[in-house]
């Protein structure tokens, strides 16, 4: 690369123009007749679409009825992936033999795809709770588990000699040693198992009956309502870029604490 | 209790057949109390003797013994004060003295004191609640002298401990070493490659040649120590300007020469 570096006015003008252009070509394409209108509306339509979705109740509920209660599922998920990948990391990594008696599970299960889980899942746990949250939970565990795996196994050996030195027994070495020494690269892998989450979630909606984001959107394909399809992945995109934003936001403030540079 | 001895120590790193051989046929006895450096060309395995004596690593002939024990797995009978200090970030200095003592399963008032009396002994009174971060390199070291003290340890392990400070602090600390060694002896082993250091601080100093390392000669500096009477001079200049010391650095110095002359072909 050999482009200077930008300002952050030059940044943010650069951005706005590429978003202009990226409006103004969809504008084109949809008023234009080139793409049928009934697949392609125009940006202003969608926008419309989602004043009325807030407004008025689509399949069941309004738009952010429809984000709360997806939310709620992705929550779920993604806590459960933390509560059992963290400390299952931690444990691998201090434990070499537990290291070899998971890894080799682990490496098989983690390259199916959460959306390979949807057929299994429903299956299993039906169309409840129980089916979407395993689908979160089969996206977003690998990253929890991976990254305080990474962390406790190559924390720096001088404190893990220190505190053998000191007499620390294995559970004060996991907690107070591991853990801790293991906090950035942990929450680098939430913030990545936060986004992957999110982005099954979409996946697991596809089996949910009752209401969510993309049971909103699934009813309206069906009806052919292509600006509410695209109200929804609009929703679903803002939702993630918020999600990450804050989540990147508590990583630099960890780290700022810790004395490490942002 | 506090005697340290290497009994026909060998260690090779790697495995057998094409390992390195690090250290051959170490013979070493620290008496309780005393105080005895090891200086040697770099890569000689000055720290791995250490490391053997704090539990890191085994020999892999011969034993390593500590009052008498032979010594299989680290423990707080053998504090450790590393080059690079190797304080916790994540706990405040009460905290990284604590740590050890916690680990004793001492009462908290018993605990309270002796780290009172840690943080009094290494001048760090007004910083118990800082982060190793915020404080200097010297300050950092002080913090993990006083971890490695507070458990009344019977050998104090310390693998150039000065050699990541600046020069101004490191005489500071220096000083601060012989005060302590004044005011609580503890059986020292010292790891260092300044011979000016080894000869101030110890009572006997090892001089190791290069790799496969081995115990080439040991000088008695206690008792030239005592005959010129050191210990009358506060400053280690004033110390480091005697016939006596000039004599005995010089003399490590061409021992170390010799090792190092030989490394060219």
């Amino acid at each position: 690369m050999n482009d200077h570096p930008l300002s952050l006015k030059e940044t943010v003008l650069w951005g706005c123009l590429g978003l202009f252009a990226f409006l103004g070509l969809w504008t084109f394409l949809s008023t234009s007749g080139v793409v049928p209108s009934q697949f392609l509306p125009t940006p202003l339509e969608v926008v419309q679409r989602i004043i009325r979705l807030i407004g008025a109740p689509f399949a069941g509920a309004t738009l952010q009825q429809h984000l709360a209660s997806s939310f709620e599922r992705y929550a779920f998920g993604v806590v459960l992936a933390a509560a059992v990948g963290i400390p299952l990391g931690l444990l691998m990594g201090w434990y070499r033999l537990l290291d070899d008696v998971v890894t080799p599970i682990f490496d098989g299960l983690r390259f199916i795809a959460p959306i390979a889980w949807v057929p299994f899942a429903a299956l299993w746990f039906g169309t409840g709770i129980g089916g979407p949250v395993l689908i979160i939970f089969a996206g977003a565990f690998p990253p929890c588990l991976i990254n305080a795996y990474r962390g406790a196994r190559f924390v720096e050996p001088r404190l893990v000699e220190a505190a053998r030195m000191l007499g620390t027994g294995s559970y004060r070495m996991i907690t107070e040693i591991l853990l801790p020494a293991s906090l950035p690269s942990i929450v680098s892998g939430l913030r990545v198992s936060a986004g992957l989450g999110w982005q099954s979630l979409v996946g697991a909606e596809l089996i949910v009956a009752a209401a969510g984001v993309g049971f909103m959107m699934v009813q309206a394909q069906a009806n052919v309502a292509t600006p509410t399809v695209m109200a929804g992945m609009i929703a679903i995109g803002i939702v993630g870029m918020i999600i990450d934003v804050l989540l990147r936001q508590g990583e630099a403030w960890m780290r700022r604490r810790r004395g490490l540079e942002a | 209790m506090g005697s340290i001895r290497f009994d026909k120590v060998d260690k090779i790193f790697g495995s057998s057949r094409d390992g390195v051989k690090a250290l051959d046929n170490i013979n070493l006895e620290i008496g309780e109390k005393e105080f005895v450096a090891i200086v040697g060309p770099s890569g000689c395995g000055k720290t791995t003797c250490l490391r053997m004596v704090a539990g890191f690593e085994a020999p892999s002939a011969g034993t390593v013994s500590v009052s008498g024990k032979t010594v299989t797995e680290p423990g707080p009978d053998r504090a450790v004060v590393f080059q690079q200090f190797a304080l916790f970030p994540w706990k405040s200095v009460r905290e990284n003295i604590d740590l050890g003592l916690r680990n004793k399963n001492l009462s908290k008032a018993d605990r309270a004191q002796k780290i009172e009396a840690a943080l009094k002994l290494m001048n760090l009174e007004s910083h118990a609640d800082a982060f190793p971060h915020q404080l200097s390199g010297g300050m950092q070291q002080r913090v993990a002298i006083a971890r490695a003290y507070v458990l009344d340890p019977d050998v104090l392990l310390m693998d150039e401990p000065f050699g990541a400070l600046d020069a101004q602090t490191r005489v500071v600390m220096q000083e601060e070493l012989v005060r302590l060694a004044r005011v609580n002896p503890r059986t020292v082993l010292f790891i260092t490659h300044a011979v000016e250091e080894a000869v101030y601080l110890a009572d006997r100093v090892a001089i190791m040649t290069r790799r496969p390392g081995r115990i080439k000669e040991v000088l008695d500096i206690k008792s030239v120590r005592e005959a010129e009477g050191w210990d009358r001079f506060s400053k280690i200049e004033d110390v480091m300007d005697l016939e006596s010391f000039v004599h005995l650095r010089t003399q490590i110095w061409k021992s170390l020469r010799e090792e190092k002359g030989s490394q060219v072909v």
